[in-house]
């Protein structure tokens, strides 16, 4: 029943969404659209919106997918240096490779936040202080760690300008040609969806999950590697979404329960309800101007995870 | 029938186990015994291969265990661990549905989710099916372990202290359970257990091991005798007859 309303919701915001904007544009004129008005809706809106809805759903299951396998609520690709990492990874391609294509920085892109999660996994094995709050304390600060050797980088050859558009995530540059890597994320999520039950086992510990013969080193490596992927489209096409992955899966999961059958796809429509609503309020809020979504995402964001923090006893996190 | 071959295992230069041989006999049931410490958990994780051995073989059916293909090991051998503190959010149905995941990898077909009622039943889980399991009590958690453990419905079944925080119906239940799952669905039941009346009234072989060695080993006849018990023990023991079965006394 809640999740009808956060469907029927998240059909009316992303209708509103396609109707803000400086170009005026009214729900009324949708059958007798001129066509500069079919380009503004073609071009940049519908992008717009799909990006939206692709970045928030499939970042959100990142992180649901993340906390699962680390046994952390907090862990996500904020908490983690996973989103760091991707955009040092953008950074070292741009250097490396100055003609790359989109594919070709998508796959170093990857490969760095897939290394990024990695690292950050085994300085979780190294910590025998396991409490839940200083697990994501530690990879903030990794991620600050690889966030300023990226700063560093990009002071040093001049790239601090389009380092910058990363640090905040912003949608509005998102135009027909330049969102449609975020496809990637869908069949990625549906992978996550098959595989569904092998990421709840594994959550329940290695013991538990050689019992059930399933091998548990394989679903994780499978695990972070679907989160690099997502991570890495996000942070190249969107840019920084920050605590998506966090907020989302953790409220979804208070009421639902962790079994990823049924938590995935709520956490889904969550996130892209989330990061759609942010996107809204960052568009009217200094309208003609926008406030970037990395910031709304983020001031909201941080809030709610301090909210979650302070409350974590009584929801047995 | 699985050949536990002078395994031994090593921590921080201790010998937790050393080099002890048991067999254990299909169809039967065959405890574990011997005081904290003696090694009994570690023996039986090798023995189900959630941990390496440092020397030895384990051969189930002939066969050694590490050799086998994990997801056709798991339909043939389960294993409940000593403790299970799983943080994770999940029902009692669904922790149940878990046992039938390696034959059917998460899709369940109407025979499933008969085992899984069944199992549900066995263990009086009817009322919780629907509870997340950190709203339950350590016994009521400890009965849906073992309930999915039955719906995993293999050969070979190891237990490590499955009477942990159950009252005495409940234990009684389980190990009746047990029992006839040896004797009418032949099945073959290794468990660890410290409550050496249960050991004594269920078990057909003991297994007794003290500072990481097995220092007797027999039937139930045989190991429940003061003689026996207080060498594993080093306490007293008053092994006594009653309704035909060897209680031992030593509470005193
Ligand atoms: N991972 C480990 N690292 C170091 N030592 C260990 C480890 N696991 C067990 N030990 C040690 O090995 C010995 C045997 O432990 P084990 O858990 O097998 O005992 P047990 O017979 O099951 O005892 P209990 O009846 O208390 O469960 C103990 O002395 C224990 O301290
Ligand atoms: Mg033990």
């Amino acid at each position: 029943m809640k999740w009808l309303v956060a469907g029927f919701l998240l059909v009316f915001f992303s209708i509103l969404s396609l109707f803000i904007g400086v170009s005026e544009l009214s729900v009324m004129d949708i059958f007798s659209l001129s066509s500069e008005e079919k380009d503004v809706l073609v071009v940049s809106r519908i992008p717009r919106l799909i990006s939206l809805l692709i970045a928030g759903m499939s970042m959100s299951i990142a992180g649901l997918i993340m906390q699962q396998l680390s046994q952390n609520k907090f862990v996500s690709p904020t908490t983690a240096g996973t989103m760091d990492a991707a955009r040092l990874g953008i950074l070292v391609g741009m250097l490396l490779f100055p003609a790359a294509t989109m594919m070709q920085k998508m796959l170093v892109a990857f490969l760095f936040a897939l290394a990024g999660t990695f690292v950050f996994m085994k300085i979780l094995d190294k910590i025998r202080y396991r409490d839940a709050v200083f697990i994501p304390l530690v990879g903030l600060m990794f991620g600050n760690i690889v966030g300023s050797i990226t700063t560093f980088l990009a002071y040093r050859y001049d790239l601090i300008q389009s380092v910058g558009t990363w640090l905040h995530g912003d949608f509005s540059m998102l135009i027909e040609g330049r969102y449609e890597l975020l496809y990637i994320s869908v069949p990625v999520v549906i992978i996550a969806y098959i595989f569904a039950h092998h990421f709840t086992i594994a959550g329940m510990g290695e013991d538990f999950a050689s019992n059930l013969g399933l091998s548990y080193q394989k679903v994780v490596y499978l695990g972070l590697g679907l989160v690099a992927l997502i991570t890495a489209s996000v942070v190249l096409t969107a840019g920084m979404l920050p605590f998506l992955g966090l907020i989302v899966p953790n409220i979804v999961t208070i009421y639902q329960g962790d079994h990823l059958r049924s938590s995935i796809w709520q956490t889904a429509i969550l996130g892209a309800l989330f990061v759609l609503v942010c996107d809204i309020v960052g568009r009217v809020i200094i309208y003609p101007y926008e406030i970037s979504i990395g910031l709304t995402v983020g001031v909201l964001g941080s809030g709610i995870f301090l909210y979650l923090l302070l409350r974590r006893r009584s929801y047995g996190l | 029938m699985v050949n536990v071959n002078n395994v031994s295992k090593t921590y921080q230069e201790v010998k937790v186990v050393d080099g002890v041989s048991v067999h254990i006999k299909k169809g039967k049931i065959t405890s574990f015994i011997g005081s904290n410490g003696a090694g009994k958990s570690t023996l039986l994780s090798m023995v189900s291969r959630l941990i390496p051995k440092d020397e030895g073989s384990v051969l189930l059916d002939g066969e050694e265990i590490t050799s086998y293909d994990n997801r056709e090991l798991a339909k043939r051998l389960s294993v409940l661990k000593q403790s299970n503190n799983i943080k994770v959010r999940i029902t009692v149905r669904e922790l149940v549905s878990f046992g039938r995941f390696p034959y059917t990898q998460g899709k369940l077909k109407d025979e499933d989710k008969k085992l899984i009622d069944e199992s549900i039943h066995y263990m009086n889980l009817e009322a919780f099916e629907d509870r997340f399991l950190d709203e339950l009590s350590g016994g009521q958690k400890q009965r849906a372990y073992i309930a999915m453990v039955i719906a995993q419905d293999t050969d070979y079944i190891l237990l490590d202290e499955p009477l942990n925080n159950l009252d005495m119906k409940h234990s009684k239940q389980i190990m009746k359970a047990l029992r006839r799952m040896v004797d009418e669905l032949g099945k073959t039941v290794v468990i660890v257990i410290h409550d050496i009346n249960f050991a004594s009234c269920y078990s057909d072989h003991i297994v007794a091991l003290k500072d990481g060695k097995c220092v007797y080993e027999g039937t139930t006849e045989e190991m429940i005798s003061n003689d026996v018990l207080r060498e594993v023990y080093d306490m007293e023991f008053n092994v006594c007859k009653i309704d035909g079965n060897r209680i031992c006394v030593f509470f005193t």
